[in-house]
């Protein structure tokens, strides 16, 4: 039984030598780099679609220690199953800002063929298996490639993002009975962020938290400061070497918080108090790891202010490309429905084009 | 009398039930303190409080199932599915339960609750923010399914639908939401389910819709109109039970129909109407029944404006009827 957070770098920055996995400095720095890379796309992005050049976007802002030192923990054969608020995985991962944007405009360079809404990234080729707006969903897909993966005797551990809010689907239950009687290389990832839109955290789980779940489906639950990279980091590691050792799945909680809004259709002040907004940005995760890098004597000023640069002129670029990219063809909006095209797809196809001319 | 658009003609018509009959409660996600992510319980949970208004926890399969527990010990729930494209985890509930409990029951535990959902596209939602899945719940014996395309039809058609004896679906146009305003009175009235209506008259097409169509279809009439040809626009507003004396009725004097719909085309309600006309009509027809409807992919997010039947298409439809 879980029963209590792991922390490691607390928030003046400083780590729990006993704990802190030592990290090389170059690996640290990636990881910072991506938390910096991953801010400025959300900040870029926000903006873009209050500019009206987006129609819609969810920001992860406060959640990047989470999603990214879990990302972190797994090897590039392990399998990646996605809610939507996890930009900095995808990053880290290896899916260029450039396709992200492309997606999320659902323009001609999308990878994706522009049919996808909002924060529906994935890459096959990077394992990382397309998120969907439909909350839960992933979670019993996640188990069902582990099962798959130790039936043809594979290593690959998959993990599955979800919220808070996604513990209260039947999706979230089914899928940790079923990883937990097959015994699946799963870990189970929890951004607990405190809010599922509007609706907190006490009005989705009467039970202590997430994690003591894990204990009625007989597997590991642990509860992870999600704004600690290291922290997550090390409780994901763990994690994956009891799925891949063939020690079953875990379930991990990770404590954050959606320091934004739900997403640009959301006014969060409906519902919760700029105080706690406030209390929650002394949290922030960039900022902790930042402190941290500082006080081992690894980050400063000019770094700080180079990396800031650099980001924000790579998401530019990106967006600059992916905005001059034209929108899908018509025919392609009836590819891939089927492997072939149907004959009434093929009819319906002809009167896209023609209606097209007539308009 | 004052103007509304059709988010604010279901919040009054809300308001003004719940006022009236305190077994009426509201479930759903994000309903109560925020007052729903369309705004369309706007205020209600600090006029009639949370035991009346329940934020629930992100389960449609648990908002179903408790809204008809609860209506099998007698209250009335209206029950919000934050978009329909999100009702199918409580699919199994709908079609195996609360459609057939009274059948099952032999009369003795019928279900009245109102299922209410943002429906359709036009907001740039994409595939899961915009699908039009009214079939297969007109396809499953015991629901009703209505959906409006104005104010005042908004109002009087959920009022009527709270008070009904069965399950309803209640499919709300969200691209409509804000966009369409119109004359909605105080106080209640019904609109009652079961009813098309002519929102055209017309001689030589008639043109069968509902929802957001019912709008492409009334501007297309018009181009039409100018063009010669006069459109009659019938919006079915219920689409279980079907009115489907209106639809022979004015088949009869038209002898031409075009049906309109945005959900995909096969086995599209369009598919039933044309069936209807052919049985029920078939000497009258001067030319086949046309669909114009969205197209059999899932709905495309950036080429919504491709995917969705347009006034061009509409107008090309009637004029190729007419003109048969
Ligand atoms: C099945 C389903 N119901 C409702 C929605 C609408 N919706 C989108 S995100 C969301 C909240 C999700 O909360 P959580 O799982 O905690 O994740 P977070 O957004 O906080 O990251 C809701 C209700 C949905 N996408 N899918």
């Amino acid at each position: 039984m879980p029963t209590e957070m792991l922390q490691i770098v607390n928030e003046e920055g400083k780590s729990d030598s006993k704990l802190d996995p030592d990290l090389p400095q170059s690996e640290l720095h990636k990881l910072y780099r991506t938390m910096v890379y991953t801010r400025a796309f959300d900040n870029r992005m926000i903006a873009m679609q209050r500019q009206g050049r987006m129609s819609f976007y969810a920001p992860c802002v406060g959640e990047e220690a989470a999603h990214i030192g879990s990302a972190y923990a797994l090897k590039p054969e392990d399998w990646l199953f996605p809610q939507y608020r996890e930009q900095g995985a995808m990053i880290l991962r290896g899916i260029s800002l450039e396709q992200l944007v492309s997606s999320l405009l659902g323009n001609r360079n999308d990878a994706n063929k522009g049919r996808s809404f909002a924060n529906a990234w994935g890459d096959r080729s990077l394992n990382i298996v397309h998120s969907s707006a439909p909350v839960g969903t992933q979670i019993p897909l996640a188990v069902g490639a582990a099962m798959a993966a130790k039936l043809r005797g594979d290593k690959t551990v998959t993990l599955a993002y979800f919220g808070d809010g996604a513990t209260s689907s039947g999706y979230f239950h089914v899928a940790l009975n079923f990883a937990s009687v097959f015994k699946a290389p799963t870990i189970f990832f929890c951004k607990n962020n405190q809010y599922a839109v509007s609706v907190p955290i006490h009005r989705q789980l009467a039970s202590k938290n997430v994690a003591v779940k894990a204990a009625a489906y007989g597997m590991e639950g642990v509860q992870v400061d999600g704004n600690d990279i290291l922290a997550v980091y090390c409780v994901t590691k763990e994690a994956e070497e009891r799925a891949r050792s063939g020690g079953g799945p875990t379930l991990i909680e990770a404590i954050t918080y959606r320091m934004g809004a739900h997403s640009t259709a959301d006014d969060p002040t409906r519902y919760r108090r700029q105080e706690e907004v406030e209390s929650w940005k002394k949290k922030d995760p960039i900022k902790r790891f930042r402190l941290y890098l500082e006080n081992r004597g690894l980050w400063g000023e000019k770094e700080e202010s180079d990396l800031w640069t650099e980001a924000e002129n790579m998401v530019s670029e990106a967006v600059r490309r992916a905005e001059a990219a034209p929108l899908p063809t018509v025919e392609s909006m009836f590819e891939d429905v089927y492997k072939e095209m149907s004959p009434a797809l093929k009819e319906q196809l002809q009167d896209a084009l023609t209606s097209r001319e007539s308009r | 009398m004052s103007v509304l658009t059709i988010v604010q003609a279901i919040n009054k018509a809300l308001t003004e039930e719940m006022g009236k009959d305190d077994s009426i409660v509201l479930l759903g996600e994000d309903i109560g303190v925020n007052g729903g992510v369309f705004r369309a319980t706007e205020g209600l949970y600090q006029s009639f409080g949370p035991n009346r208004v329940i934020d629930t926890p992100l389960a449609e399969s648990g908002i179903i199932g408790v809204a008809m527990g609860m209506s099998l010990y007698g209250l009335k729930p209206v029950a919000e599915i934050q978009f329909l494209d999100f009702i199918y985890p409580a699919f199994d509930l709908i079609v195996n339960e609360l459609a057939k409990f009274r059948y099952r029951t032999g009369g003795q535990y019928p279900t009245h609750i109102v299922i209410r959902a943002p429906c359709g596209g036009g907001i740039k939602g994409g595939m899961y923010h915009s699908q039009s899945s009214e079939s297969y719940f007109i396809h499953t014996a015991g629901l009703k399914v209505v959906m409006p395309s104005n104010p005042y039809d908004a109002k009087g058609l959920l009022v009527a639908s709270i008070r009904d004896a069965d399950p309803v679906i209640f499919l709300e146009p969200k691209r409509l939401y804000r966009s369409v305003k119109g004359e909605v009175p105080e106080g209640s009235y019904t609109v009652p389910i079961g009813n098309a209506s002519v929102v055209a008259k017309g001689e030589d097409v008639s043109v069968f819709t509902y929802g957001a169509m019912v709008h492409v279809a009334l501007e297309a009439a018009k181009k039409a109109d100018e063009k010669g040809i006069s459109v009659e626009v019938i919006d079915l507003r219920t689409l279980s039970p079907l009115d489907f004396e209106a639809i022979v009725d004015s088949v009869r004097k038209t002898g031409r129909a075009v049906v309109v719909h945005e959900a995909p085309r096969t086995l599209g309600f369009g598919a039933e109407i044309s069936a209807l006309i052919s049985e029920k009509a078939f000497l009258h027809l001067e030319a086949p029944v046309t669909r114009v409807t969205g197209y059999d992919t899932p709905f495309h997010y950036s080429l919504e404006e491709v995917y969705l039947p347009s006034v061009g298409k509409v107008l090309n439809a009637i004029e190729k009827t007419a003109g048969f």
